[in-house]
């Protein structure tokens, strides 16, 4: 389960770090369980400290154009694109 | 049409007995706006790597996303040309996953809570039977970058302009049962999107896509397991991806083997499906609401605002068409494909003979442009120019035959391209001849030069045609064909049958 959660986040575990990663979590959701004894049963998913809409942009182009700075922390480029380690499906 | 029938006619023929095809759409749809769905960077197909990218859109640490409200229109605007439910709450989730062209880590995508609930297309099939498809959903969501991987031998290379562009991801129910159903519901949706203005079409052009949902079951069984081929970008190939992956189940099925529940990729050069991602790297998209952004929200009169200025869809134009021009249902389906087509007929066919237009539009117009790779609005004769020609045959001025001449004239490169074909038609002299005399010395000529067709004729009163053709000939085609015949058999001594 833990190496399956490092592999989905691509963090790399070493595998005498499990057991110890494993109780730590277990730890950690049965914190989190205490939540499930609250009645939430007429409660609406709480979604903003305030009562406010969703701010919104017009349609209009204002960014971009600027692919040097796009670029500046790559560690490897090429003709204007990201070069990345070769992956094929 | 009872569903039983079309159900029978598309089984496809196994060893142990006939196999029905279930298949499901998820299409995606750039949604049609200048600017990207949640930053300001530009979406023009085709620029410079990179060069549309916004801090957002490169997924720089500190930014934030603020929807582009345009998209919303659009996917409201969508939503209700299908139909469907629109929802005036709906969420934004984050769906986690690695790849190089999704700087973010995860896709800011509608789960639980989409933006268009359940609608419905129906679709053209052959024959003229129409098939209701249901609608599933409809939700908003962002296109991740372009990834290049025959560029360098070692390297893929990224290009983030599509990173952060609007899709519109739109989720069939399984119920289609054939890839010429498939097929038409494509067409039908693409039809819709660009009548709406919400999405351009451009398959060629990523602009849609589909991932398409096969799976196989003995008819009436339960359903079989299920594969998914991703993003297939034109209507043949999903022909031809779900004809061939049909097939590769079903022989799996027989040999006593089991479909895995997979990804799979078209290939058009071999015309087959192959594997993508084995089962182990299944992915756990772990969704959650994305903090970032508060629960999408509109007003009623926002959804009524944009429900009264719809334009008219596709299948009430081809109604109307059916009804007001007496048009078939073929000749008003092949019309109003394209919304500028439709608008283009109807300008021609405006206070004329409707089915003379039409065919002239269908059989001339569109050939023409289709020959040439021309788009309607690129046409060398203008519709006002069509009108024109169809009331010359209307008043009796010209023939069919010559009129199709005079189409040319004005269609193709030359002098009299885009010209008006009363001018043609006087300057050249095309005239249709209707004074009789003038016909009758013609048939008199032609009889008089074949005396032994004449005996032949008599006997065989088919060989009248003959005549008619060389009278034709001889008058330049400029002779009504009706008054000839009449005189050929009349001279003849041939009864009219």
């Amino acid at each position: 389960m833990v190496r399956r959660i490092a592999g989905l986040a691509r963090i790399q575990v070493d595998d005498d770090k499990l057991p110890a990663l494993a109780k730590e979590l277990s730890a950690i959701l049965g914190f989190v369980e205490q939540l499930s004894e609250v009645d939430t049963e007429n409660v609406k998913p709480y979604t903003s400290p305030v009562e406010m809409q969703i701010k919104a942009r017009a349609d209009a182009v204002t960014d971009g154009g600027y692919p040097e700075d796009i670029l500046a922390n790559a560690p490897e480029k090429d003709d204007g694109y990201f070069a990345v380690p070769k992956v094929v499906e | 049409m009872t569903d039983k029938t079309t159900e029978n006619a598309n089984l496809i023929a196994g060893a142990t007995g006939d196999w029905e095809i279930v298949i499901g759409l998820e299409v995606h749809a750039q949604v049609s706006s200048d600017a990207k769905l949640f930053s300001g960077a530009a979406t023009t197909f085709g620029a410079e790597p990179n060069t549309q990218v916004s801090l957002v859109d490169a997924a720089m640490p500190g930014m934030l996303p603020v929807i582009n409200w345009k998209c919303v229109e659009q996917a409201v605007r969508t939503g209700l040309g299908l139909k469907a439910q629109i929802n005036r709450y709906s969420v934004f989730d984050r769906k986690n996953y690695f790849y190089p062209d999704l700087p973010q880590g995860y896709q800011i995508s509608q789960y639980l809570q989409p933006i268009v609930g359940e609608g419905e297309i129906e679709i053209d099939l052959e024959g003229g039977d129409v098939k209701t498809i249901g609608i599933e959903r409809l939700h908003l969501e962002q296109d991740a970058g372009k990834s290049l991987h025959d560029q360098h031998p070692d390297l893929s290379f990224v290009d983030l302009n599509r990173s952060g562009v609007a899709l519109m991801e739109i989720v069939s129910r399984p119920d289609m049962r054939s890839a010429a159903e498939a097929q038409a519901y494509v067409k039908k949706l693409r039809a819709i999107l660009r009548y709406l203005g919400t999405c351009d079409g451009n398959m060629e052009q990523g602009s849609l896509r589909a991932d398409v949902n096969v799976s196989v079951r003995k008819p009436g069984g339960d359903l079989g397991t299920r594969c998914e081929i991703k993003n297939v970008n034109s209507i043949r190939f999903i022909g031809q991806a779900i004809e061939h992956e049909a097939r590769r189940q079903v022989d799996i099925i027989e040999d006593g083997g089991e479909i895995d529940q997979e990804t799979r990729l078209f290939d058009p050069k071999r015309g087959e499906t192959r594997s993508m991602r084995s089962k182990e790297e299944a992915h756990d998209y772990r969704y959650f609401p994305d903090p970032d952004l508060l629960p999408l929200t509109f007003s009623a009169e926002f959804v009524e605002d944009i429900a009264r200025a719809l334009p008219e869809l596709p299948d009430d134009k081809k109604n109307r068409f059916m009804q007001d021009y007496s048009l078939s249902a073929y000749d008003a389906g092949v019309l109003v494909s394209e919304a500028e087509n439709a608008d283009f007929f109807e300008q021609a066919a405006k206070g004329r003979d409707a089915k003379a237009t039409a065919n002239m539009v269908i059989g001339s117009v569109f050939a023409g442009l289709n020959k040439a790779g021309l788009s309607i609005s690129e046409s060398p004769v203008k519709a006002e120019q069509i009108g024109q020609l169809v009331d010359l045959m209307s008043d009796q001025t010209i023939s069919s035959r010559i009129a199709k001449d005079v189409f040319d004239l004005m269609f193709d490169d030359g002098p009299d391209q885009g010209r008006d074909p009363a001018d043609i038609v006087e300057e050249k002299g095309l005239k249709q001849v209707t004074d009789t005399g003038a016909i009758e010395a013609a048939v008199d000529e032609v009889i008089a030069a074949n005396p032994d067709k004449v005996e032949q004729a008599k006997a065989k009163p088919k060989m009248a045609g003959w005549f008619v053709g060389q009278v034709m000939q001889a008058t330049d085609g400029k002779a009504n064909p009706q008054a000839v015949n009449q005189l050929v058999l009349a001279k003849l001594g041939i009864e009219d049958q």
